[in-house]
């Protein structure tokens, strides 16, 4: 099987340091270290232990900023065989659905069984790029997976796919795109000899040119969508503590949701 | 204006000396870091508290190819430097002093195999030490001979005439690092005891595996700190040894054994420093934390210059450590001088360091509520054990009085 996983770079949120630029209220990637986007990762582990148990690679596709490389290398020593990044000074600025754009744009080319996105990006957030790729490529698009059972004799894939009350049991042809979730199992840490592989990895650097999207309606100039403004939220308001007895205290519990419609 | 400045020298002939890691040993450094905080470290107090020796964490360093490191690549290993295992055992000992010994003593046991052991024998040995299958201990140390190594009394005698006849191993060895879970033990035994053999030539070296029969462990040591790692007595009652499983020549175990702990002092300057690291990094956060008298202490100029004191001591430490490391690699002509020095001031630091970070916590540093005052008790092997602080100081010393 050849999966492709579609990996971010996203700041490191453990650095505390993210901030908004102040003129355009763009993310300053340039201030702080980037990492993998965690459900990315949830979405690699996914697709390693796949290659696995049926044969096969891991191809890693991306799209960002030109220092994006070396956030690459890391998933790159978690096993998967290559990559490839989409970045060009157009994209700065890209809305989702250009980010849909130029990923389907990179894998239009591919060859592949599978392609595994994580279910969203720490930093956008919109957790609707994958979707676009799957209607612009025409694939079949099984999301919220909590299970991946592919059949690559018969060409299917079975989804078992996480609803609020439970889980449905999609099937599709393969290629389809599937979005990962935590419930697929926690990701491996790189191994040494993962790492010491991964610095002579193939990773290629694709320009919009060379993914035929150089006169693509792509980046912040046709964004449909713009930050206007950024503020905190309203600190929380003070917290109530019933110090009663425990009949007591559940009957004002119970009282206060109650009022508030809650229950 | 004309230059007197040397064109540079050519990056070939004269590697550019640098007092940075390369990109290699940052990333996995970094790798052991991370693994070692996430997994080791949630681990450590109750390695500590139980006294049993951690086989989640053997597998763990197994399966993540950190013991492979010492190993060359042809047997699977990853054929890092000294530094790179050194770097490996410090992150790893900065959260657990058991933990990180795992890997120090399997390269100090398999260095004897790696300088004297012949191809056929690392084809048979190296493979399961660096994948992690097989452990392998160190035993060299007697009851009776402790600094002074040719004092040992066990003793290898020919069973048979001819150079290839088997060797009968009788004696017992004493504070032997992980003697009771490991697989291999590479053994040094009396050959010779005659008058007419110089005393530094009576040992040889052999691997002894613990399902040969005759090989005891008599008891487990209750220690003061490294508690998770079994400090065995073993005891060698007519154990039958191949001779193909003599690792260099008859009589030649003295310099290896001294040749072994030139290359393997360093892992233990590793732990020292990456005990007081982990020292230093619960006492820094505790006095950010900890107020009194209505501020951190943090702020209180004593505990601030003792805070001071014990980063730039293992600063120190850390950077004659991985001087002496580099300059091993290289093959340096004085590493007994360099490995001496870099374990004795890493011990020193390490034994300083965590009983100044006890004080910082004060009470709490006294209660294994923080991992301080179990740090201060691991740290204090550390200027013990692959030679006392003493023996070091005369290895220095006599590297220095012999130079003319």
């Amino acid at each position: 099987m050849r999966i492709v996983v579609l990996v971010k770079p996203v700041p490191d949120t453990a650095s505390g340091g993210e901030r908004l630029r102040p003129d355009d209220w763009r993310l300053d990637r340039q201030a702080i270290p980037t990492v993998v986007n965690a459900n990315d990762e949830y979405a690699l582990e996914a697709a390693l232990k796949l290659t696995e148990a049926h044969g096969g690679e891991v191809v890693l596709v991306s799209m960002a900023g030109a220092g994006a490389p070396d956030t690459m290398r890391k998933a790159l020593a978690m096993g998967a065989a290559s990559g490839a990044l989409v970045t060009d000074d157009a994209l700065a600025g890209s809305d989702i659905v250009s980010t849909a754009r130029v990923l389907a744009g990179a894998l239009r080319d591919m060859e592949y069984d599978l392609v595994l996105a994580g279910a969203d990006t720490s930093d956008g957030g919109a957790g609707v790029v994958p979707a676009g790729i799957a209607t612009l490529l025409g694939l079949p698009y099984l999301s919220y997976a909590a299970k991946i059972e592919p059949n690559p004799d018969a060409g299917t894939v079975r989804v078992n796919r996480i609803t609020p009350t439970g889980y449905e049991v999609l099937e599709a042809s393969m290629p389809a795109l599937i979005v990962a979730t935590q419930a697929l199992g926690e990701p491996r840490y790189p191994s040494l000899k993962g790492i010491m592989a991964a610095r002579s990895k193939t990773l290629e650097t694709k320009g919009l040119a060379d993914i035929g999207a150089g006169d693509a309606p792509v980046g912040g100039a046709v964004a449909t969508t713009a930050v206007l403004g950024s503020e905190a939220p309203p600190p929380r308001a003070a917290t109530r503590v019933i110090r009663e007895p425990a009949d007591e205290a559940a009957r004002q519990v119970v009282e206060f949701l109650a009022e508030r419609r809650i229950i | 204006m004309a230059s007197s400045t040397p064109p540079p020298a050519s990056s070939e002939s004269h590697p550019a000396p640098t007092y940075r890691l390369t990109e290699d040993q940052l990333a996995l450094r970094d790798a052991v870091r991370v693994l070692a905080a996430d997994r080791i470290a949630p681990r450590a107090a109750e390695i500590d508290r139980t006294a049993e020796f951690p086989w989640d964490v053997k597998e763990l360093l197994a399966s993540h190819d950190i013991l492979s490191l010492p190993y060359p690549e042809q047997y699977g290993g990853l054929g890092g430097d000294l530094l790179t295992v050194c770097l490996a055992v410090e992150e790893i000992s900065r959260v657990c002093a058991t933990s990180g010994l795992i890997l120090a003593v399997q390269e100090l046991a398999s260095l004897p195999l790696l300088l004297a052991g012949t191809d056929e024998q690392k084809d048979r040995w190296f493979p399961d030490l660096a994948a992690g299958r097989k452990l392998i201990a160190f035993a060299l140390t007697e009851a009776e001979a402790g600094s002074d190594v040719a004092a040992a009394r066990t003793r290898a005698r020919r069973d048979g005439d001819g150079d290839g006849a088997d060797w009968i191993l009788d004696g017992s060895k004493r504070f032997i690092s992980q003697g009771s879970v490991a697989d291999l033990l590479a053994v040094f035994a009396v050959t010779a005891d005659d008058d007419d053999t110089p005393r530094h030539e009576r040992l040889t070296c052999f691997i002894v595996d613990k399902d040969m029969p005759g090989f005891g462990v008599e008891r487990i040591e209750h220690k003061m700190g490294i508690r998770g790692s079994p400090t065995a007595e073993l005891s060698f009652r007519g154990v039958r040894v191949p001779d193909a499983n003599r690792v260099g020549g008859v009589g030649e175990g003295f310099p290896l054994t001294m040749r072994t702990l030139d290359r393997s002092r360093p892992g233990i300057a590793a732990q020292a420093v990456g005990i007081a690291q982990g020292a230093l990094d619960v006492a820094a956060a505790y006095a950010r934390e900890r107020t009194q008298f209505g501020k951190p202490i943090a702020e209180f100029q004593m505990i601030a210059a003792m805070l001071a004191d014990m980063d730039a001591q293992t600063e120190a430490a850390r950077q004659l450590l991985y001087k002496a490391a580099t300059e091993i690699d290289a093959g340096a002509p004085d590493a007994s001088r360099w490995s001496a020095m870099c374990k004795l001031v890493a011990g020193d630091t390490a034994m300083r360091v965590t009983t100044d970070a006890v004080q910082v916590l004060g009470g709490y540093g006294y209660i294994n509520e923080f991992p301080v005052e179990r740090m201060m008790r691991d740290a204090k092997i550390t200027q013990l054990y692959e030679g006392t602080q003493q023996i070091q100081r005369l290895v220095i010393a006599r590297a220095l009085t012999a130079r003319r």
